[in-house]
């Protein structure tokens, strides 16, 4: 925030720039989304399965590329499927991290096949698409991409809120939330079918490598500050919120860093000063992860 | 690619695999990787031990990426990079005896930042943006005679440091507490482990690429335990698929167009799904037959 400070000079035509404008309306959308799924994902103890919904976000986005379809299409049906999929099956068989771990790693050499096909299907040899798959380019994005983003973004945020009351009492004590009426596994398989809505939104900003990193470090970074969980809630959300703005005005003065990796060390360093400055040392209010 | 193309007469094929240097020292590399890896993975995974294997492989990302940049071989920055991190989580792990209660968390930012890292590396190094997908997927391409040598020194440094800590590291794997009240030093052994293991992933990285060692490093020793229980023949196992998931997997991106990284990945997948159906399917027999 320093730097923002002390460039201020800088960022005086900082807006006036579409391709900004477009980075800062769908970063918006999308870091909002991320940082209130992620405070469940993070709650819930199920950051693993964003990891394997970030490997899948990468397969499916170049297989769509690969056969010619627009790459969110790739993204959506590969990640909310999958989603839903663990959150199906994730009750049933305690899978083991070899297994996880060797499933992440075919699907992972699947997508590797599908950036050789696009690669040597298209005559343009566009090599860089995997690239932006991997990491992101959040300042590539068209108005019509950006505006789409936003929207989805609003929609997933919203839905959130909406099953944020039932999903805390779940994911905080699930047998006593059962008991009260509260239809558990529903909310469970419809919150991984969010978390892959919001993994492909965060795949357009930062990329399915480091979605993770926006998922995981606001949220971790806001259980850190407070006790309240919907203080926690909706610091996580701003706490992406803010990584986004400052990664983008980082990436806009110094144009040799790369937006996503801006965004990533701003949202790391949040975690990070909240783990040390933070007035908790460990969390409270401890629920044992669902998986 | 460069070969004429597959025929059935194998004599042949191996005489078109091997006229090229570059497929020579692929092979070479490739052996020393499978070896390492099938040997140090198969007391990862009795170690159950395999994210570290995942977290080193994602450091040694940046570590490979950085030392493109300041313009030294990546190999450095692999092996560099990973030894540093072992040392890092043996040295947190020992600060915190008890479960971090947000642990997952942690390692996930951990992780997004060591590739947020790799790839400013990357941009910084204004290089073709092909490196990325050949630190991250592997490529077997242009490995050259020094870089075998290195490969190989290291992996028999890896495989004696292994050796001499084996007997205590199965005892310490397998009931901790009994070891340490027998007088083995289990904090000293996993540590050791762990720069073991960070040398393994350091070189399987530099044929599969960081993402994907996994597919050399755990994938078939865990096939390998699921055959049999027995540790020596097990071990063995391992190493025999590793090699042949390494050896096919070569011959067939050279012969197709398909890279490496999914041809290697896929067969040890195989492999394991194969391993284990045919276990589902011999316990539901036995279980049929139990029923009837």
């Amino acid at each position: 925030m320093s730097a923002l400070a002390s460039a201020s000079g800088g960022l005086g035509d900082f807006f006036a720039h579409p391709f900004v404008q477009r980075a800062l309306l769908a970063g918006t959308g999308i870091a909002a989304a991320s940082g209130l799924v992620g405070f469940f994902v993070v709650l819930r103890g199920q950051v693993f399965s964003g990891d394997l919904l970030s490997h899948v976000a990468f397969t499916g986005a170049l297989a769509a590329l690969a056969y010619g379809v627009d790459a969110r299409v790739g993204l959506f049906v590969a990640t909310v499927g999958v989603g839903v999929g663990l959150g199906i099956l994730g009750e049933r068989g305690h899978a083991g991290d070899v297994v996880i771990g060797s499933v992440f790693t075919w699907v992972l050499g699947l997508g590797v096949l599908f950036v050789s096909i696009y690669t040597t299907s298209t005559a343009a040899s566009d090599s860089t698409a995997s690239v932006h798959v991997l990491f992101g380019s959040i300042f590539g994005l068209t108005a019509g991409q950006a505006v789409v983003a936003a929207s989805i973004g609003v929609a997933v945020s919203l839905a959130v809120v909406a099953i944020a009351r039932p999903l805390l009492f779940a994911s905080l004590d699930a047998s006593v939330a059962q008991a009260r009426g509260v239809p558990v596994r529903l909310l469970g398989v419809g919150f991984l079918g969010l978390v892959g809505v919001c993994a492909d939104e965060a795949t357009q900003a930062v990329g399915a490598l480091l979605l993770l990193g926006l998922i995981a470090a606001p949220a971790g970074a806001a259980l850190r500050l407070t006790d309240r969980p919907w203080v926690a809630f909706w610091c996580s959300g701003a706490l992406a919120v803010l990584a986004v703005w400052v990664g983008v005005a980082v990436s806009y003065l110094a144009p040799d860093i790369p937006p996503s990796f801006a965004i990533m060390a701003t949202a790391a360093g949040c975690y990070a000063a909240a783990v040390v400055a933070g007035p908790r040392r460990r969390q409270a209010v401890r629920p044992r992860s669902p998986r | 690619m460069l070969a004429d193309g597959f025929t059935w007469d194998l004599g042949s094929d191996l005489h078109q695999l091997f006229q090229f240097h570059f497929m020579v020292n692929a092979y070479r590399a490739g052996t020393v990787v499978a070896v390492v890896a099938g040997l140090i993975g198969w007391f990862l995974v009795l170690r159950r031990q395999s994210f570290v294997g995942h977290t080193l492989a994602i450091i040694a990302f940046p570590g490979a990426s950085g030392a493109v940049l300041i313009g030294i071989s990546a190999a450095w920055g692999y092996f560099g990079f990973c030894v540093a991190g072992a040392l890092v989580i043996g040295a947190v792990r020992r600060g915190r005896p008890g479960e971090f209660s947000e642990e997952s968390a942690v390692v996930g930012t951990v992780q997004a930042f060591a590739l947020a890292c790799g790839f400013l590396f990357v941009t910084l190094y204004h290089g073709l943006l092909e490196d990325v997908n050949t630190l991250l997927f592997g490529s077997f391409l242009g490995i050259t005679d020094a870089q075998v040598r290195t490969l190989l020194a290291v992996g028999l440094g890896a495989l004696i440091a292994l050796a001499v800590i084996a007997r205590p590291l199965r005892f310490a794997s397998i009931d901790p507490d009994v070891a340490a009240a027998r007088g083995v030093p289990v904090r000293v052994v996993s540590t050791v482990f762990l720069v073991v293991v960070a040398l393994a992933v350091a070189e399987t990285s530099q044929i599969t690429g960081a993402l994907l060692v996994f597919s050399l490093l755990v994938v078939p020793p865990a096939t390998a335990q699921a055959i049999t229980a027995r540790p020596v023949l097990s071990a063995a196992l391992a190493v025999a698929q590793a090699l042949l998931a390494t050896w096919v997997g070569l011959a067939i991106s050279y012969f197709t167009d398909y890279p490496s990284g999914f041809t290697i990945t896929t067969l040890a997948f195989a492999a394991y799904l194969l391993v284990h159906g045919a276990r589902w399917m011999a316990t539901g027999r036995h279980r049929l037959r139990l029923a009837r």
